[in-house]
Formats: structure tokens, C-alpha cells, sequence
């Protein structure tokens, strides 16, 4: 199958420092890839790169075979590039219903009107009432975000991802800081994405990567030294190496 | 409280009924009103005054309560509006005070155009400082462009005709104040809309998280820029009234201390609310007319008193607190 997203020798240094050297990533729809790496390895760059939040030095993003290096942030949100977070970033005073309704009516071009609600069109309450009963929030709708529980807020952080209707998804620890009794829930929301969409994952909990993830890539000082399957991960000498490496510097400067 | 009903994806609507609120705030503006005319009819200057500084306040309240953007300089979209209406009149022979209201709102939403491009283009402190010399560059403008202004001694010779050719602007205010409390009226319904709307909880959003509204496609510069224009044609809105009832312009309308006080009013009240924009200005302006009238000498030391009071015991504003207080009351009755 054709690529929905690639990225192509992305490079970005800032000042002598390297911090992404030479990295390609080719995903089809459907993929579901885990990027992993030890700590400074440049996975928040990586996303920041692909994003658009930050330039990069050389280098190329594809998007649904669309050159997309010179497109903004939002830019490439409304080309089907969607992240979310690794903290919550939602909106405190605002209810599930209100997030998940602001992004449909945003994807549809209706964010800007300035009559109505999104609680009387039927359309968007539709679609409303669908992700957030798929994510388990439907008893949740019209509650202030401050009120609900962090592992229900995980919840909604991908529901809004996925009322933007994205090609390519990336979540950003979908699972961090969530306590353990409910990380189920958040491991069935990922196993029910759909199935057409392609989901990058930046995970540190190993558990979850073997779960989820049909093919791992490792990122290491800037570089991916390992893409293939997860059950070979674990056995790659220079993956080793890279987190043992880490672990012995880590104990060394404790 | 969501039900679920039979397979069909259905959330039930939240509680309370916005329309029932909307209509409550039309008849609390109309007791209001009344009350004013029936307690101080010899002061109906003061009341119309007082509306056009609401239609100020709640103009900065969409900027700032609603969308986050603090601004020291929001007299420039008052004052455009007023000297638009004032110079329609004084220098073209509009007199229409419908006209002038429309050339009011017209120049208040350029304003705010004007102002946008400026100031958004800065975050947090920078953004206040950039508020600052826009009102003084405002202020100078309209002091050196004194043939059309008349400068220091202020834009006189606005002359509104009649209200619908028969209502005229009398000695007394009691033209200039219904239609201020028309107007009132009007911009109230149409803000009560404009925050509910997807517009207004994009608003909402931005003012928490702008990166977040970003990774959800929306661009806030634009969305702030919007509702800038509409926040200009507010305030010009509320210039304007100035501008026909007292049938002339002065350069304070246009001043530092006037943005000032108009965000002091809106704290007093509490930001982020329609109702607390009116509350807020209301208050400070019956207090400040009536300390000043008991103590010409201390007014100013009460007004300084009663906002730390205000900011320290009720930091959401009066309005804003007391609305507060009531929602966990009225939870805590459940």
C-alpha cells in the first residue's frame, strides 16, 4: 500500500548539536508503529519536526504523497496530521461534549459561526454522542474536564484527535501517568481505532508497545537504529547497547 | 444525567436552559432601567453615560474575559466610535442617529482591526505595552487632527435629529436614555448568542490553550482577530450613544485612564461574564458618583479601597463571586 506519511533524511541540529540525524519513516494506513527510545533521544523533537512545530534543518515530511515541510502546524492538522498530548492539554472549564463538538465543528469549517449551538445540530451531536460513547465518556458529556478523572481525560484526549478525522495519528504517552487500573480501558480504545488510520506511538511503557505495536522503531541519539518487529527489538545488540548505555549513565550521574 | 436510549446515540441536553438565563438578563437590564428613571430622574445624564460605558466594558470583556488578551488600551474603539458618530453629524450633516450608531459601529470594528493586527502580534506584558501606545498614538491622532476633532476643545456642533422623526434629544435625557437602553438591549441578546456559538467556545478554548486550539487546525490569530472587529463594533457601538446623548466628543474619550477604568470595572465585576461586565460597571460608576459627591476630597482613596477589597475577597468579582456562591449552594441543596 502507498505511504499515507513519510518523512524523508529529516535532520535538525540546533547550534552543533544534532538532535534528529538522518531520519526516514515511511508509514501505510493501518500501520500501528511504536517509537521508542531512551531518554534524550530525541523522540519530543521527532514529534516537534513532524508537527511543524519547529523547521527542520534538511530533510522532507509527506503527507498523503503532499510535500508538507513548508506547511504550518495548523497546516498540516487540516491535511489529516493530528497529535495528541503527553500531558493533557484540554480545556479545564469546558465538558467532553464541548471538546469533542469544537473539534468536529472545526473540521467542518463551522468553528467560526457566531449563532447557534453545537447542541442543536444534529449532525455534530451525532458524531458527539458516537465518540464519546466509544471512548466510555457518554455518562461524562456535560461535565466540566476539571471534574473527571486523568485516565478519563487520557480518554478524551483521543476522542478530540479522532473527531478531527485524522489520516495519521500520533499519540504522544497515551498511557502516562494513567493509574494501572485504568490503562484497560485506554489499551481497548487504541485496539478499537479505526482501522484505516495510521498511529504512531511514542511510548515508554514496554508492556503496552508489545501490545499495540505491529512494528517498533527505536530512536537513539538522534538516529533509528532499529525498525522492524517488536519480537526482534529486545534481542538487537545496538538497542541493548543504547539502553543499557543510558541506564548506566542514568545510575552514574544518581 | 445522560441517557442513552434504546441503541440511538443520544446524549440528553446539559441542564439549565440558556434561553431562560438570556431572557432573565433582558428583564433584570429592563427593572434596572426603570428603577433608574423612577429614582433619579433628574440624572438621566449619568444613566446614559453609564450605558455607554456597559457597551465599553462588555466590548473588553469579549477580548479579555472571553479571549484572554489583556489591554490597557480599549478606549481607542470607544472614542473612534464616538468621534465617527460625532464628526457623521458635526461635519457631514448626518444626523440620523441611526446613521450615526452605524458609523459609530463601523469605525469601532476598523478600530479593532487596527488594533488586532498590532497587538496580536505580541504575548502577555509586550501585548499590554503594545495596548498602551496604541491609546496614546489614538489619543495624539485625534489631538493633531484637530479640523476634524476640535482637538482639546473637543467635537462640538453634533446635532441627531429626532428618533424616528419624532423623539428628540431633549434637555432632560429622556430620548438619549431609552435609546442607550435600546441599544443595550440589543448588543446584550446578540453577545449572549455570540458566546454561545461555536465562535464563542473557540474563544473559550483559545484563552485557555492557544497551542492546543492549533493542534486542533484553528488558527487563534485569526479567531482573536474576529473577535476583535466585533469587540470594536461594541465598543464603537457604546461611543456612539456618548456621542449623541451628550452631543459632544472630548479627547478623554479616546484616553489611557479611560481604558483603565473600563478594565477596573470589568474586574470589579468579573471578567468572563456578560453580567459582570454590567455589574462591574454599574457599581463602580454609582460609587464613584456618589463618594465624589460626598467626599470630593477622598473619592478617589474609597474608589482605591473598595477595589483591593473587591480584588482581594472576591478575586472572580463581584458578579463573579457571588454567582459562585450561588451554584454551590444551590449543589450543595441536591
Amino acid at each position: 500500500m502507498s505511504a499515507v506519511f513519510e518523512v524523508k533524511n529529516l535532520k535538525r541540529s540546533f547550534g552543533g548539536l544534532v538532535v534528529t540525524n538522518d531520519v526516514s519513516i515511511s508509514m501505510a494506513p493501518g500501520d500501528r508503529v511504536a517509537l521508542i527510545g531512551p531518554n534524550g533521544a530525541g523522540k519530543t523533537t521527532f514529534v516537534n519536526l513532524v508537527t511543524g512545530t519547529i523547521p527542520p534543518s534538511s530533510g522532507e515530511v509527506r503527507l498523503g504523497g503532499e510535500t508538507v515541510t513548508k506547511v504550518d502546524a495548523i497546516g498540516r492538522v487540516r491535511r489529516g496530521l493530528v497529535r495528541s498530548f503527553q500531558v493533557t492539554r484540554l480545556f479545564q472549564d469546558m465538558t467532553p461534549a464541548e471538546h469533542v463538538g469544537l473539534a468536529v465543528l472545526q473540521r467542518s469549517g463551522r468553528a467560526g459561526r457566531l449563532f447557534g449551538s453545537f447542541l442543536t445540530m444534529p449532525d455534530v451531536m451525532a458524531e458527539v454522542s458516537e465518540l464519546l460513547e466509544k471512548l466510555g465518556l457518554a455518562e461524562l458529556a456535560h461535565r466540566k474536564v476539571s471534574e473527571i478523572a486523568y485516565g478519563q481525560q487520557r480518554l478524551l484526549e483521543i476522542a478530540v484527535a479522532l473527531a478531527l478525522k485524522p489520516k495519521v495519528l500520533l499519540l504522544d504517552e497515551p498511557a502516562a501517568g494513567v493509574p494501572q487500573s485504568d490503562t484497560g480501558r485506554i489499551e481497548q480504545a487504541l485496539a478499537d481505532l479505526p482501522k484505516d488510520l495510521a498511529v504512531l506511538m511514542i511510548e515508554h511503557d514496554m508492556d503496552l508497545v508489545f501490545r499495540f505495536a505491529k512494528r517498533v522503531i527505536v530512536l537513539a541519539a538522534g538516529t533509528i537504529i532499529f525498525d522492524g518487529l517488536p519480537a526482534d527489538v529486545t534481542k538487537d545488540a545496538r538497542v541493548r547497547e543504547a539502553y543499557l548505555g543510558s541506564y548506566a549513565h542514568a545510575s552514574h550521574v544518581a | 444525567m445522560t441517557v442513552a436510549m434504546n441503541n440511538q446515540t443520544t446524549l440528553s441536553r446539559p441542564r439549565g436552559g440558556s434561553f431562560k438565563r438570556d431572557l432573565i438578563g433582558v428583564i433584570v437590564i429592563i427593572v434596572f432601567a426603570a428603577l433608574g428613571y423612577v429614582l433619579f430622574p433628574d440624572n438621566l445624564a449619568l444613566l446614559t453615560r453609564i450605558l455607554a460605558v456597559a457597551l465599553l466594558v462588555l466590548s473588553l470583556d469579549l477580548v479579555t474575559g472571553y479571549c484572554g488578551v489583556a489591554t490597557l488600551g480599549h478606549a481607542a474603539l470607544f472614542g473612534s466610535g464616538a468621534y465617527a458618530a460625532g464628526i457623521l453629524s458635526a461635519h457631514y450633516g448626518i444626523n440620523d442617529p441611526f446613521l450615526m450608531t452605524m458609523g459609530g459601529i463601523g469605525a469601532g470594528a476598523v478600530a479593532g482591526l487596527l488594533c488586532a493586527v498590532i497587538m496580536l502580534r505580541a504575548h502577555g506584558l509586550p501585548q499590554l505595552v503594545l495596548s498602551i501606545a496604541l491609546i496614546y498614538l489614538f489619543h495624539e491622532f485625534a489631538n493633531k487632527a484637530s479640523s476634524w476633532t476640535g482637538g482639546s476643545d473637543g467635537l462640538a456642533g453634533i446635532m441627531p435629529d429626532a428618533v424616528f422623526g419624532i423623539y428628540e434629544f431633549d434637555l432632560y435625557g429622556h430620548t438619549a436614555y431609552f435609546f442607550g437602553i435600546a441599544l443595550l438591549l440589543i448588543v446584550f441578546v446578540l453577545l449572549r448568542i455570540l458566546v454561545r456559538s461555536p465562535f464563542g467556545m473557540l474563544c473559550r478554548g483559545i484563552k485557555e490553550d492557544p497551542l492546543r486550539i492549533r493542534a486542533m487546525g484553528a488558527s487563534p490569530n485569526a479567531a482573536l482577530t474576529k473577535m476583535y472587529v466585533i469587540s470594536g463594533a461594541v465598543a464603537g457601538t457604546g461611543g456612539a450613544l456618548s456621542a449623541i446623548s451628550t452631543q459632544v466628543v472630548a479627547l478623554d474619550a479616546l484616553s489611557f485612564t479611560q481604558s483603565a477604568e473600563a478594565l477596573v470595572m470589568l474586574v470589579l465585576g468579573g471578567t468572563g461574564s456578560l453580567f459582570g461586565a454590567l455589574a462591574g460597571t454599574l457599581i463602580f460608576m454609582l460609587f464613584e458618583d456618589y463618594v465624589s459627591a460626598a467626599n470630593p476630597f477622598h473619592w478617589l482613596t474609597m474608589v482605591g479601597v473598595l477595589l483591593i477589597a473587591v480584588v482581594l475577597f472576591a478575586p472572580k468579582g463581584i458578579y463573579g463571586t457571588a454567582a459562585a456562591y450561588f451554584s454551590r449552594r444551590r449543589e450543595g441543596s441536591q
